[in-house]
């Protein structure tokens, strides 16, 4: 029996890999089918055509795109991440510190939303009906159903302009203290908090609740096991695996959110790299910080499958 | 799915008193879609007009959103905003459901290699993150409208596709497909006269689910100032472009929100209090 989990995993991590490589392809061909050519928008209106040949020639562009795409694929396992066209710069360098700040964003963000959702997700789902649940309810859904940088700027509107706890601003580099650190972290992370937090309670409150509708929770109760026995006793082991894939799923939203939250607190981390990769059409580092981000997803949706296989009962 | 299965849960509770929530909402969505279409002829300044000798004006009489950081009149401009937020969500989400739903139909009934290729392929372009395509989408084709429509539609398709599979799959099994087969019918027939009337209700709820996902996703590229470009501007654009309003709490950096949050929490809402039999998945 064991080896039938194991045989499902491995698949899944098959599937994942596969994926990976479909998804490095779509974002290879969807910045090569960028309008116009690369060489004359680098080198100006000026430029001659006898030196936008010789860029094209250069830079491989007349090749074959397959071709490009297999010697892209074969740097990237090199460590090789090209060189930015904007100012030369090798991305790997570009990237580097950056990506640590946003990992430190992702991980800060992570500690914070994951208790507190699991908390106000499972007991909302066992206070289910109350006030209490309807409250939570209704604040999740909202939270899900508007832009993230609309959470971003009633935080501002909130702890900065009303309350004058916080700077609206982060600056990593100004950090002296603690408090300093505190006070720029702050706003980006209470942001991706809500953000986060609002799906992993809703699918939490789901996945309890799917558990406490089962035959054995219901047994329980005939059997007069107090409600948070029941709940914790019973329904809780068997949901876990539900929760802690939720609990991926919901993390894999950081994605999205960091690239609004990055941009709009002027946060010095990856995605705000990458918006402004876009904005100058910097081809290797849109390249490059995209295939990050999709590594970080796909990770984390994989994870949340091998959970969900792993923690199948029916599967073991 | 996770989300039909908590409205469906929150149903037993909640009994009647919920589906004046849904009137509501519903008149919520018709009176956008009224300005969408209207926009031109009700706005009250031309939106490019400077009216206000103050930038980031406060709502008064006359200006009764206030003005934005040039001095324009904030309603005119997010009266005409509603017209690009709804219309290129609107269309987008049209050809993302249609080719979705088709695509989803076609590999259920088909089967084989070609519900194998489908899936794997577009269970791919599912595990892009959707504003991470957009970022590359528009860097690479730019952000015309009938780019922006398109993007937003490749990057919803794949949805589409999954759930009208997922159901096509259930219902393909059903003894009256068999004898459809077995008289003889193509493909087209049987998608379009024995698949589509089985789905078509819980496909029409997840079309509304599936604008919210792209106004969203829209008004997020739009903020990034990767969405549409000036001087047309959607309420993204209207949140970015006045920005700086923020530090004084300003009329003119809220309102665009609050339209934006309006509409998709009113799609939710309405989605939410719909009756059992349109909502339910095997409905």
């Amino acid at each position: 029996m064991k080896s039938g989990v194991l045989n499902l995993v491995m698949k899944r991590l098959a599937v994942a890999v596969v994926t990976l490589l479909i998804v490095l392809f779509a974002v290879f061909f969807a910045t090569s089918m960028l309008p116009g050519d690369t060489a004359s928008i680098l080198l100006g209106q000026a430029a001659t055509p006898e030196a936008v040949a010789g860029l094209r020639e250069a830079m491989h562009l007349n090749d074959p795109a397959i071709l490009r795409f297999v010697l892209w694929l074969v740097g990237l396992l090199h460590g090789d991440l090209g060189t930015s066209y904007a100012n030369q710069m090798p991305v790997a360098a570009l990237i580097g510190g950056r990506l640590v700040n946003t990992m430190k964003l992702a991980a800060i963000t992570t500690l914070l939303s994951v208790p507190l959702a699991l908390t106000l997700g499972i007991t909302a789902a066992m206070l289910r009906g109350s006030v209490y649940d309807r409250t939570v309810t209704v604040f999740s859904i909202g939270v899900i159903s508007v832009p993230e940088f609309m959470v971003a700027t009633l935080a501002v509107l909130l702890f900065a302009v009303y309350l004058k706890w916080l700077p609206a601003l982060s600056s990593v580099n100004e950090a002296h203290s603690l408090t300093d650190l505190v006070r720029i972290y702050a706003m980006p992370v209470i942001t991706l908090t809500f953000v986060i937090s609002a799906q992993m309670i809703r699918m939490t409150r789901a996945a309890v609740i799917e558990t406490l509708s089962t035959p054995y929770v219901e047994m329980a109760l005939l059997k007069g096991a107090s409600r948070s026995r029941m709940v914790l006793r019973h329904a809780l082991p068997n949901a876990l695996g539900p929760i802690v894939n939720a609990v991926a799923l919901s993390l894999s939203y950081l994605v999205g959110g960091v690239i609004i939250v990055e941009t709009i607190f002027n946060y010095p981390g990856i995605a705000k790299l990458m918006v402004d990769a876009v904005a100058t059409r910097d081809l290797p580092l849109i390249q490059s910080c995209a295939m990050i981000f999709c590594l970080g997803y796909l990770f984390l949706i994989t994870a949340a499958d091998i959970v969900a296989i792993m923690s199948n009962p029916r599967l073991r | 799915m996770t989300m039909a299965r908590a409205t469906t849960s929150r149903r037993s509770f909640l009994g009647y008193s919920y589906s004046l929530v849904g009137v509501v909402a519903a008149l919520v969505i018709l009176a956008w879609m009224l300005v969408a279409i209207l926009a031109p002829y009700i706005i009250p300044h031309s939106i490019g007009d400077i009216v206000d000798d103050d930038y980031f004006g406060p709502m008064r009489q006359g200006l009764w959103l206030g003005s934005d950081y040039l001095g324009r009149d904030m309603l005119s401009r997010v009266l005409m905003g509603a017209r690009y937020t709804v219309g290129i969500s609107l269309a987008a989400v049209f050809i993302a459901c249609f080719s979705g739903v088709v695509l989803g139909m076609t590999a259920a009934v088909t089967g084989g290699w070609l519900d194998t290729c489908l899936s794997r392929f577009l269970d791919a372009m599912n595990s892009i993150p959707s504003k991470l395509f957009g970022l590359v989408v528009v860097a690479a084709v730019g952000s015309s409208i009938p780019a922006l429509i398109l993007t937003l539609a490749v990057i919803y398709t794949p949805g589409a596709y999954r759930f009208a599979r997922a159901l096509a799959v259930n219902i393909n099994t059903m003894d009256f497909m068999t004898v459809a087969r077995v008289r003889g019918e193509n493909t087209a027939y049987l998608i379009g006269s024995e698949i589509l009337p089985n789905i078509i209700r819980p496909v029409l709820a997840d079309f509304g689910l599936r604008f919210v996902f792209i106004v969203l996703l829209l008004s997020g590229l739009s903020f990034l100032g990767l969405g549409l470009q000036p001087p047309l501007a959607d309420w993204g654009a209207l949140v970015r472009e006045n920005i700086g309003g923020l530090p004084f709490a300003a009329p003119a950096v809220i309102i665009p929100s609050l339209a934006i949050a309006s509409l998709t929490i009113s799609v939710n809402l309405l989605i939410d209090n719909l009756p059992q039999k349109i909502r339910d998945r095997d409905a």
